[in-house]
């Protein structure tokens, strides 16, 4: 799995963008999308989503289903 | 004391420097200040260059001279229980909220517009929407632009302190010479019910814990600053019932880790603005609470009260909002020509102006100086800037209010007065909007107004007053207050108690 912005929740304010361990988040049409390939739900580098952590608007990056749940290597 | 019979050469210079570093909000006994009751030998001669043409740090300077917000930094690294960024109805005005962000170059360009347009603009702050030191590479790059492209103008920037102390440095080295940080708490057990939680070292820390961390952060900034010869000015949102008692508190900690000059605000909360404050009903203080905490805190240190608690992105004197003449679509199309010799120019004319104004107002105390009477009133005064009534009342978008007794004038605040965005405010029910507003003045001093107005002000037990059309405000407050106390005196009127009046909550309409 990875996580997804909710993007109609999305301020774009960016702070999610810089604490990505990944960089795997980006701005696009006005919001920002993480890239479900680059997610590693901050495994291996923190405790705790960085984005999920840092988000001023609760329940807008959440768990992308989608995708199975990443392991680490 | 200065002022009486005092003669000597040198401290008439004082007195001269004094008020035309433009601080002068108190006039009593001719003791010069900012927005406060300071002696000027508290202020050394370098303090008040740098803040006699900053309209944020000088209530006098705030009448002549310009500011502008440019939103830089989006991101923020702590929640408050009184800030909602998502919220953006253009017409609203309220820290945190901005129409569009920037880029520092789109910023940049942006300053340069409004300086060669506004050639009164003085200073450029960073003030979010989020937290500027929360985007640092955002914020110093704009600052690095700005100080190459248009040196005279002064560089500011507003935090709430997290993040500050990694910074002061950098901010050191860009000449950003004042730096305001919003401190609403000194003791955790307070912090917990003003802070959900803060971003720190890659956690989200929540409850008492994160505001102790924060007010550890904030002290250890607040010295810093002072260490490095920056001057700091204190915002503190007052919050009934949570903090209001508290932050006399928090005025006697930041005095004494060097701030110069504190700023208590009142709580805006509105359940449309989507915070918690707003969505829980805390309310916001009246008007007389506020200046009550404002005077209790006078004496300890210097208060701001002309502070209009203003966007992200507002341009222009302080009770204005230009923003709207320069949006990035417009910026980009104009043919932008930065002359400093011509805002230096502009600039002298505008200090003339203002020594005249001080010069009108010291005349017409002097004769005050044989009277004393323990009778203050508040006079409300409509004005589109440079010290004069010289605003119809019924285009006034806010009345500043005066203090004046037998001691001199004195700014004690300004109250905004323009239609709430949401419906059900028609014009039939401006006017008593209006009178809510500035229900504790005794008069309202107008360039103009209508007799149907007047009559209900009249009503209301507020004179409007319409002779001292086009004339300098503080030298009209003292001429008024003398004939107040003869009426006084004769028995044509009896001096009463003017009550509470309310503080304006919701959004507003620009136009």
């Amino acid at each position: 799995m990875a996580y997804k912005i909710i993007s109609s929740q999305c301020t774009a304010c960016s702070a999610c963008e810089p604490e990505c361990p990944n960089v795997a988040i980006y701005e696009k049409d006005g919001t920002f999308v993480i890239n479900p390939k680059k997610c590693t739900e901050c495994i291996g580098y923190f405790d705790d989503a960085q984005c999920v952590a840092v988000c001023p608007v609760d329940n807008t990056c959440v768990i992308d289903t989608s995708y199975p749940r990443y392991q680490a290597a | 004391m200065l002022g009486q019979n005092q003669t000597e050469p040198l401290e008439e210079m004082m007195q001269q420097i004094a008020e035309y570093k433009g601080c002068g909000t108190s006039s009593e006994g001719g003791k010069a200040s900012c927005g406060s009751s300071s002696a000027p030998e508290d202020m050394a001669p370098e303090v008040w260059e740098k803040v006699k043409n900053h309209p944020c740090y000088s209530e006098e300077a705030h009448h002549h001279y310009a500011r502008m917000h440019v939103a830089v930094a989006p991101a923020c690294n702590i929640q408050c229980n009184y800030c909602n960024r998502k919220y953006d109805c253009a017409n609203e005005s309220r820290p945190g909220v901005v129409s569009e962000k920037l880029t520092p170059e789109q910023a940049s360009k942006k300053v340069l517009a409004v300086a060669s347009t506004i050639p009164q603009m003085t200073v450029l702050g960073i003030a979010g929407p989020g937290d500027p030191l929360a985007n640092p590479e955002k914020t110093f790059k704009t600052f690095e632009l700005i100080s190459k492209s248009a040196p005279d103008i002064k560089l500011c920037l507003s935090t709430n302190g997290l993040a500050l102390p990694d910074h002061v440095e950098t901010i050191k080295a860009f000449n950003v010479d004042h730096v305001t940080i919003t401190i609403n708490m000194v003791d955790p057990e307070v912090g917990q019910y003003i802070y959900p939680w803060i971003f720190w070292k890659h956690k989200r820390v929540t409850g008492i814990e994160a505001a102790r961390i924060l007010t550890e952060r904030q002290m250890l900034g607040l010295e810093m600053l002072t260490a490095a010869g920056i001057l700091c000015k204190v915002n503190s949102v007052m919050i009934p019932g949570i903090n209001d008692r508290h932050l006399v508190e928090v005025n006697r900690a930041v005095k004494s880790r060097g701030a110069f000059l504190h700023n208590i605000m009142p709580l805006i909360s509105a359940p449309e603005h989507g915070t918690v404050f707003g969505l829980n009903g805390q309310r916001g203080p009246t008007a007389q609470e506020l200046k009550a905490l404002q005077d209790d805190c006078e004496g300890e240190m210097n208060m701001m009260r002309h502070c209009r608690q203003c966007r992200a992105d507002a341009v222009g004197l302080l009770g204005e909002d230009r923003s709207a003449e320069f949006t990035t679509e417009k910026i980009m199309e104009m043919d932008v020509q930065y002359d400093i010799e011509k805002r230096r120019a502009y600039q002298e004319i505008v200090e003339q102006d203002r020594q005249e104004k001080v010069a009108a107002r010291n005349a017409e105390l002097l004769e005050l100086e044989k009277e004393y009477s323990d009778v203050k009133i508040l006079v409300a005064v409509a004005t589109k800037g440079s010290g004069r009534i010289n605003e119809h009342f019924g285009h006034a978008s806010e009345f500043q209010i005066y203090e004046v007794g037998t001691e001199g004038t004195k700014f004690v605040g300004h109250r905004r007065v323009d239609l709430y965005c949401q419906g059900g405010y028609g014009e039939e029910d401006a006017l008593p909007t209006v009178i809510r507003a500035i229900n504790d003045c005794a008069a309202v001093f107008v360039a103009k107004i209508g007799g149907c107005p007047k009559d209900e002000l009249r009503a209301a037990g507020i004179d409007p007053v319409e002779k001292y059309a086009h004339e300098f405000i503080e030298q009209s407050a003292v001429r008024y207050f003398k004939e107040y106390l003869g009426k006084i005196r004769s028995g044509e009127i009896v001096h009463v108690d003017r009550g509470d009046a309310d503080i304006r909550q919701g959004a507003y309409i620009a136009a």
